[in-house]
């Protein structure tokens, strides 16, 4: 960092300079947050009127809901995959991009394309792709589900049960699995792709819309990180022998420390939050509760008029990111490098 | 569209000459597409053709969306004059005391002619009170029926089927025949649970089916609901029943010929006439339950209904009141009717589509009204009034949906979502207790 600062010699223009960002976070971010603290502590109709104050009343009727501490879990598992995997395929995908020399731009504009893409549209995409009567990678997935049964099989040295697949589906898979309960039967596929029953599979579904729109966006970061680099550290790196996975986990990593944990902080904010509407056009939080994360159980309450019940479950979804960013901030942000 | 373009033309043509002397109502709907064009084309054309009165109409988004901005409006006393709202809100509605104009009194306060026995009581008993005072006016109704692939049918040699015994039989029989999936359903709770309680005489809960009082408590884990969902679940096992996802997902089956029944609302026609060009489809009453009753009562509706909302000007409620009359009059009735395949709301609109002969060349369009009138609504197929009820659906999607991957059995899913949902009534009561 350079030592020379410049700055202000008064204070009135700096506060006037950040005023309206102020101004706009009061307005857009605090009052609102205020006002569902508030309205949280009440039992409220629908149109007003007589709101009755019941304290910790409606948190303690979301605590003591089962399926309300299920969706923690559902959007926990949600989360992490989303995260881990659109940072994962960003990075490779950056990587790869900046090695390009020849249409660079081209590739780049294509993989920043879906960041352009409204999260609803995202998610009406990927229905359709993977609709189980008009899809054409559910058509795919169902080809290939039950020959990846019958490898896995060849592979685990199970009795020919999967070869019967052929004939009827179902039946196959029943026999095979009831024959086989060793630990690799976890690792069959369902037979068939059917989102609208098998929770896994709605969950891959929305797992893959969300991490696809989001991949774009830290794509840009990672290729921005890696352009900061000094071509001189790696040269320098590349004349004392090292390889490029050595010099990718010694230099590479560790020079885009800063840009990873900046994605951590938004992948995680984006998947807990922004993934609402891929969600809603896709499954709805189903089958059953499987894709319920805390964000549509949000807008389940209010989408029923219980403004009250549905500003408790903000307000509990607003200190868990808080929470979580702090912990970032203090124990992870110890070993990036600035 | 050239409908839309003539409503602007009108609106463009009324608007300067009266635009100060007139008073202004507004209506917010939830019709999106070709139904909001007609909506807006309503409105246009009594504005137009009235000397002191237009309606402005806003589309406002899905049923959910449109409720929640007349809320939100409401609380911040902007409210529209009228809103429209699935028939699921109706009790959130009638909760609301001091924000709603019921219309019938708003009819008689404001000397507009307004004969009750002129709608159909299947369509308007949903939404009276338990004397019979009718509180909004049903706009956009339908009921569910049972959709076949006539063509299929007819190749296979099947009958269609009139009972469940019948319809399990013919998807069995199109199974061995090779079609994929015979029969799927949309918005479950609506067809397999209220209708088919309806249907059969059955209440799907305590107090007149929640009509006469909030103390209403669900009965639909009753023997015969259980019965009805474990056949389902069995046909499943069978592949003679495919799960398509709620709301209306499961149509692609239908329009692809992966399956040839499907049970789902009758305004589904007018998508199919334009969709389905390859073959032939038609509609039939929903089928029965032998072991539960020897004949059908009645079906119950769904769609929305427009509610008055209080707190404008005294005067301005006039033009409400004529608006209302001129949707209800028979020639706009049988319009909406015969063009979007909802169900008309007066016997009148009803015998004006038969006279001019809509019957008889597009056969199987009135099945939802026969299903309708069949019989006198009974206390148990007048419809539903159950709070939170948005949210109670959702809750039986989730444990259906349970049932159908094998996870719970029908027994098991119907009780975890009748003890679920009494939570959400007993909320509904608290929030409105007096």
């Amino acid at each position: 960092m350079a030592d020379r600062r410049t700055g202000f010699s008064g204070r009135a223009l700096p506060l006037m300079l950040v005023a309206p960002q102020i101004l706009v976070t009061l307005l857009f971010f605090v009052w609102p947050a205020v006002q569902g603290v508030y309205t949280s502590f009440f039992l409220d109709q629908g149109f007003g009127g007589n709101r009755a104050f019941v304290g910790f009343g409606n948190y303690a009727e979301l605590f003591a809901d089962p399926l309300y501490l299920q969706s923690f879990v559902t959007t926990l598992v949600f989360s992490a995959a989303v995260t881990v995997l659109a940072i994962g395929i960003a990075l490779v995908l950056a990587l790869a991009a900046n090695r390009v020399v020849r249409g660079a731009l081209g590739y780049r504009s294509m993989l920043i394309w879906p960041y352009a893409v409204a999260p609803a549209l995202a998610g009406v995409i990927w229905y359709f792709l993977l609709n189980p009567s008009v899809g054409v990678l559910a058509n795919w997935y169902d080809a290939v589900a039950p020959a990846a049964n019958a490898a896995l099989d060849g592979l685990t040295g199970a009795p020919a049960g999967a070869t019967g697949a052929e004939t009827g589906a179902e039946t196959g898979a029943e026999t095979a699995a009831s024959a086989d309960p060793g630990w690799w039967a976890w690792l069959r596929l369902p037979e068939e792709w059917n989102h609208y029953t098998d929770g896994r599979q709605a969950m891959a579904l929305v797992i893959i819309a969300s991490v696809w729109k989001q991949v774009s966006y830290n794509f840009l970061f990672f290729l921005a990180g890696l352009q900061s680099i000094p071509r001189s550290l790696i040269e320098a790196a590349a004349m004392d022998h090292a390889g490029p996975w050595r010099r990718f986990w010694s230099i590479t990593l560790p020079l885009l420390s800063p840009t990873t944990f900046f994605l951590l902080v938004v992948n995680i904010v984006y998947a807990f939050f922004d993934t609402f509407a891929t969600i809603h056009a896709t499954t709805s939080g189903g089958p059953a509760q499987a894709t319920t994360t805390l964000v549509y159980q949000v807008y389940r309450a209010y989408e029923s008029t219980d403004y009250s019940g549905s500003a408790a479950q903000s307000v509990v979804l607003m200190g868990l990111v808080i929470g979580m960013t702090m912990i970032q901030f203090r124990y992870v942000e110890r070993r990036v490098v600035y | 569209m050239s409908i839309s373009r003539l409503a602007l033309a009108a609106a463009i043509a009324a608007a300067p000459a009266f635009a100060i002397a007139k008073t202004e109502v507004q209506f917010w709907h939830a019709m999106g597409g070709q139904l909001g064009e007609i909506t807006d084309k309503f409105a246009a054309d009594f504005s137009a053709g009235h000397a002191s009165c237009t309606v402005t109409s806003s589309y406002k988004g899905n049923y959910t969306e449109t409720m929640n901005s007349a809320i939100a409006a409401f609380r911040a006393g902007e409210q529209p004059h009228i809103v429209q709202v699935f028939e699921v809100g109706t009790a959130t509605m009638m909760a609301a005391e001091g924000a709603i104009y019921p219309v019938e009194q708003l009819m008689t306060e404001t000397g507009t002619p307004f004969d009750r026995s002129a709608y159909l009581p299947a369509v308007i008993s949903y939404y009276t009170t338990p004397e019979g005072e009718l509180l909004s006016l049903p706009f956009n109704s339908s009921s569910p029926v049972l959709w076949y692939n006539k063509t299929k049918l007819d190749e296979l040699g099947i009958a269609v089927p009139a009972t469940w015994d019948e319809l399990e039989a013919a998807a069995a029989k199109a199974k061995e025949a090779g079609v994929e999936a015979p029969f799927s359903f949309g918005w479950q709770s609506w067809t397999q649970i209220e209708n088919y309680s309806a249907w059969h005489n059955l209440p799907t809960g305590t107090r007149e089916n929640g009509f006469a009082g909030l103390d209403t408590e669900f009965t639909f884990n009753n023997e015969h609901v259980v019965n009805h969902i474990a056949r389902i679940q069995r046909m499943g096992e069978q592949g003679l029943f495919k799960y398509g996802g709620r709301r209306g997902d499961s149509r692609a089956m239908f329009v692809n010929g992966e399956a040839i029944f499907w049970i789902n609302s009758s305004a589904y026609y007018g998508g199919f006439a334009q969709d389905i060009t390859d073959w032939e489809f038609a509609q039939t009453m929903m089928p029965l339950d032998t072991a539960v009753a020897d004949a059908p009562q009645n079906s119950i509706i769904g769609g929305a209904t427009l509610w008055v909302l209080r707190g404008r000007e005294a005067a301005e409620y006039k033009c409400v009141a004529e608006f209302l009359a001129f949707l209800s009059e028979a020639e706009n009735q049988a319009y909406w009717h015969q063009t979007t395949g909802y169900v008309p709301i007066t016997t009148a609109a009803y015998e004006l589509s038969r006279e001019q002969g809509f019957y008889e060349t597009s056969p199987g369009t009135d099945t939802a009204i026969k299903q309708l009138s069949l019989n006198e609504p009974t206390v148990n197929s007048k419809g539903l009034r159950y709070g939170n009820f948005v949210q109670i659906r959702d809750v039986i999607n989730e444990e259906l949906e349970a049932a159908w991957a094998g996870d719970k059995t029908a027994k098991e899913a119907l009780d975890t979502a009748v003890e679920r949902s009494n939570a959400l009534l007993r909320k509904f009561e608290a929030a409105h207790a007096r």
